[in-house]
């Protein structure tokens, strides 16, 4: 643990500082581009390049050693080397999936099509890879890194590579953040006015080839779609500005990135790409639970609420019929009908509940009665419900026997006003 | 250098046979994957899988298959339950929702693959990855008994079947498995893929068929990870089942020929993989799980250019058919409003190429009009002849009657409506020209109606 803590304040050594920082950037890039491409429903095509990557990677590799062997001074493990046939096979795989759903359309849809290019590209990497396998003599040339990933093997010009392209990540998106945002959300209004649709799709897609290329040797290319979709999605909990879910995608994305390559290192038999990965989902667990209007853990609440505020409408109606029940008209409520009555709504309607609200008061005979205050919130909902059946038979048809339920539905789901609109339109004295 | 009988019965045989199994029972399955369009799920539950299959190596400390079909099933089952949350409370598209949760499970399940306890089962996530077809041998064992098979006939026989290896065994029950359960439940996962609210309707539950086939998948995701790895998987989900899609509507003919194409993509695609290489010259041999891959895609490739009435190539001469058609008639009509105008001078090949917008098809369309017997040439001028002047006078009525019907009736303005009538005059039926005669004013005396720019609407042709 001391380990670990060293590791987060970077004072355990130059490398791990460089990993750290280098994976923490290619967590906000990843985080920020995948917004846009989440945004623009195009997710899941960075999951078909990614793979796509890897016939490249192989290849380049390939034709580099064949380079090298006819003299040219090429070193093939060289990183531009292999990365530059990473994102050329890439864009070959993108247009692979456009081109199949073109020449098939409609019988293959587009996730089918992201599933072929995504497993034959796959499969052809494979076959080059066992190629180099024979030609070292046992070995890939260390290129099955690039699967699963290796941060630790990170140099500090590798980390320097992933923070340029994180800043030009951000000075991509800022420039052009009035553009994707409208192709985001519009992209009929744009293609109306004018604007280059299928260039600003290109150009954000180039962004999402770059960003995985430079994921690659980080995290590995199975599990850079994961950094490209889950920290957005976690940000999309916490906001429905554009604005503030690029920013929360962006510090959710380096935080992952940061402290999942600070446990890696802290504990060195964990693969890094996974361990980053899980941290991104922790987030999104945590955002999913706790977000303020859309987690899961607010939504039940106000859920809960709402079933509160209707079982007491609904106990205070109760009283209301008990109390006008009797022959005589008396304001004490007898114990047991009074239970009998409530006992239908549950724990939250409950006598020593409604006395805590100050609805009911006891009378030392042991049975009840409705406080001043009481009284007024049972007349109101009993009001509330007798005008909302009033409206139902008045104008929409609903027999009167009908008409209880469905304004037992109505009248917890709209607005007190529109209650004295009710009651002007239906020509009622106000109360 | 390729092998003898009983070098290949021994080393090649079980591992082709297992692809092929593998590769048939994806496909059945891949089949009403695609139709209910959830290839993308079959991707999901193959990454998915993977914790699951890590846990149960974990804790049975065993290569055993029924903790690993248990765990597979158990992941299965959870990646469906947590897709559908997370669809349902996360604010994005489906297709993401999943994507949260298969790599996210994919990573647990690198992540368990690395604990030290894996190491007894020799396993790692790589292996997962790709598969190890080559090293399913049939080799016999001299302490149970059993043999290496020899000569087809030896595989018969008790001692070498015996000495099987479990990957065959557990593809082949896998695949007896699936094959069961779709002859069963072939009704109900017919009408639930295709009107799953009718299935809805009828008293099927669809939301247990939903998951029977989940696990379905995950189950032959277990059998074939061994063999052609988790993401090799993907390709024998979707590649072979895409490809009968292209060559047939009917779902019966859909799944047996999905099953053929996966298993003619196994078998060539290993027989490349271990025997193409040394036919090139090379010593060696590729990743045969990958060759695979690459040949279900290009088996894909084959039928999308090709399929007899999807193919694009068919599509294309379609199109090009078509267009020769109308330039041909577009030639009647030229030479029929020549012919009314008593123009003094007649039309020669040249001007007629040009008119078409010359090129091949201009070219092919005079060819088939005086192979029709509708225009005839002398020298370099070209004329109707009788049997074209009946089809030319047809057009014209038809473009006619429609630019009478446009201003009539639709309020065009007569000067916008050649351009409609010229696209309209060649899909059109004798109903709807009976149609569009019926609606037009009606001349006083037997002089013939006029077109909305003066000209006579010809009769219909004399048959």
């Amino acid at each position: 643990m001391p380990d670990l803590f060293r590791i987060l304040t970077l004072q355990s050594g130059h490398n791990a500082a460089v990993v750290l920082l280098g994976v923490a950037a290619l967590g906000a890039a990843a985080g920020l581009v995948g917004a846009f491409a989440l945004l623009r429903k195009r997710a899941l095509m960075g999951d078909a390049l990614a793979h796509a990557t890897l016939p490249g990677i192989a290849a380049a590799f390939l034709l580099a050693s064949a380079l090298r062997a006819a003299g040219v001074g090429i070193e093939p493990r060289s990183l531009p080397v292999l990365l530059a046939g990473a994102a050329i096979t890439a864009v070959l795989g993108i247009f692979t999936v456009h081109a199949i759903r073109r020449a098939a359309h409609p019988r293959i849809p587009e996730d089918a099509a992201i599933g072929v290019v995504l497993s034959v590209f796959f499969g052809a990497g494979y076959v080059l890879l066992s190629i180099i396998q024979v030609q070292s003599s046992g070995s890939h040339a260390g290129l099955k890194t690039f699967i699963l990933g290796q941060a630790a093997a990170m140099s500090a010009a590798d980390a320097q590579i992933l923070a340029l392209v994180a800043l030009l990540s951000l000075l991509a998106c800022t420039l052009l953040y009035k553009e994707f945002r409208l192709v985001c959300f519009d992209d009929a209004f744009a293609r109306t006015q004018g604007w280059p649709v299928a260039a600003l799709d290109t150009l954000m897609m180039t962004l999402v080839v770059i960003v995985t290329v430079v994921g690659l040797q980080a995290v590995g290319l199975v599990l850079v779609i994961a950094l490209l979709i889950i920290p957005p999605a976690a940000a999309r909990f916490w906001s429905d500005r554009l604005g503030a879910v690029l920013l929360l995608a962006t510090l959710i994305g380096a935080a992952s990135g940061y402290f999942g390559a600070a446990l890696s290192a802290a504990h060195a038999g964990l693969p890094t790409g996974a361990i980053v990965v899980l941290c991104a989902a922790v987030f999104f667990i945590l955002s999913a639970l706790f977000a303020p209007r859309h987690g899961i853990l607010a939504r039940a609440l106000r859920r809960h609420a709402l079933n509160r505020r209707i079982a007491l409408d609904h106990a205070l109606r109760a009283i209301d019929d008990l109390a006008r029940s009797s022959p005589i008209p008396t304001p004490t409520l007898d114990r047991g009908s009074l239970q009998r009555a409530l006992a239908a709504f549950g724990r939250s309607a409950s006598i020593p509940r409604l006395v805590r609200r100050g609805v009911l008061e006891p009378e030392p005979s042991g049975s009840l009665r409705l406080t001043p205050a009481g009284q007024r919130a049972a007349a109101a909902a009993t009001r509330q419900h007798r005008l909302w059946e009033t409206y139902l038979v008045a104008r929409a048809a609903i027999p009167e026997a009908h008409a209880p339920h469905p304004a037992d539905l109505i009248e917890h789901a709209v607005d007190p006003d529109l209650l004295d609109r009710l009651e002007r339109d239906l020509n009622l004295p106000p109360s | 250098m390729l092998p003898t009988l009983s070098e290949f019965l021994q080393t090649d045989l079980a591992a082709i046979l297992t692809a092929t199994l593998c590769a048939i029972t994806c496909a059945l399955l891949g089949t009403f994957l695609l139709l209910r369009r959830q290839a993308l799920m079959g991707d999901a539950i193959s990454h998915a899988v993977l914790p699951g299959l890590a846990a149960a190596f974990i804790l049975s400390q065993t290569r055993d298959p029924f903790p690993m079909f248990l765990g597979a099933a158990a992941a299965g089952v959870l990646t469906a339950v947590l897709s559908d949350l997370v669809r349902r409370y996360a604010r994005v598209e489906p297709g993401a929702a999943m994507g949260v949760v298969f790599s996210a499970m994919f990573a647990l399940g690198v992540l368990l693959m690395s604990s030290p306890s894996m190491r007894l089962v020799d396993l790692d996530a790589d292996c997962v990855l790709s598969g190890v077809l080559e090293s399913i041998t049939w080799l016999g064992d001299t302490r149970s008994g059993s043999q290496s098979p020899s000569t087809l006939a030896s595989l018969f026989s008790p001692a070498v079947l015996a000495a099987a290896p479990r990957q065959l065994i557990t593809a082949a029950a896998v695949a007896l498995l699936c094959v069961f359960a779709i002859a069963a439940l072939f009704k109900e996962l017919r009408i639930s893929s295709f009107d799953p609210a009718l299935a809805h309707a009828l008293g099927f539950k669809p939301g247990w068929l939903n998951t029977a086939l989940m696990i379905l998948v995950a189950l032959a995701c277990v059998a074939a990870f061994e063999a052609v790895g988790s993401i090799l998987v993907v390709a024998m989900l979707v590649c072979p089942p895409a490809a009968a899609r292209m060559l047939t509507d009917s779902l019966r003919a859909q799944l047996l020929l999905s099953a053929l194409l996966a298993a003619l993509a196994a078998v060539a695609g290993y027989f490349a993989a271990a025997f193409g290489p040394a036919l090139l010259g090379w010593n060696m041999s590729v990743s045969a799980a990958g060759m695979i891959s690459v040949f279900t895609g290009l088996i894909l490739a084959a039928a999308i250019l090709l399929a007899p009435r999807h193919g694009v190539l068919v599509r294309r001469l379609r199109r090009l058919a078509l267009a020769i058609d109308i330039a041909r008639e577009d030639l009647l009509a030229m030479l029929y409003r020549l012919h009314e105008s008593r123009s003094a001078n007649p039309l020669t090949i040249t001007h007629a190429r040009a008119a078409l917008g010359g090129g091949p098809i201009a070219a092919l369309a005079l060819q088939s009009a005086q192979k029709r017997n509708h225009v005839s040439r002398s020298r370099s001028d070209l004329a109707l002849t009788p049997q074209g002047h009946a089809i030319a006078q047809g057009l014209i009525r038809t473009h006619r009657l429609w630019e009478l019907y446009l201003v009539e009736h639709l309020g065009h303005r007569p000067d916008h409506v050649h351009r409609t009538a010229m696209d309209l005059e060649h899909h059109t039926t004798p109903e709807i020209a009976s149609i569009l005669e019926a609606s037009a004013p009606p001349t006083a005396g037997p002089a013939a109606p006029l077109d909305p720019h003066g000209k006579p609407i010809p009769r219909p042709p004399t048959a």
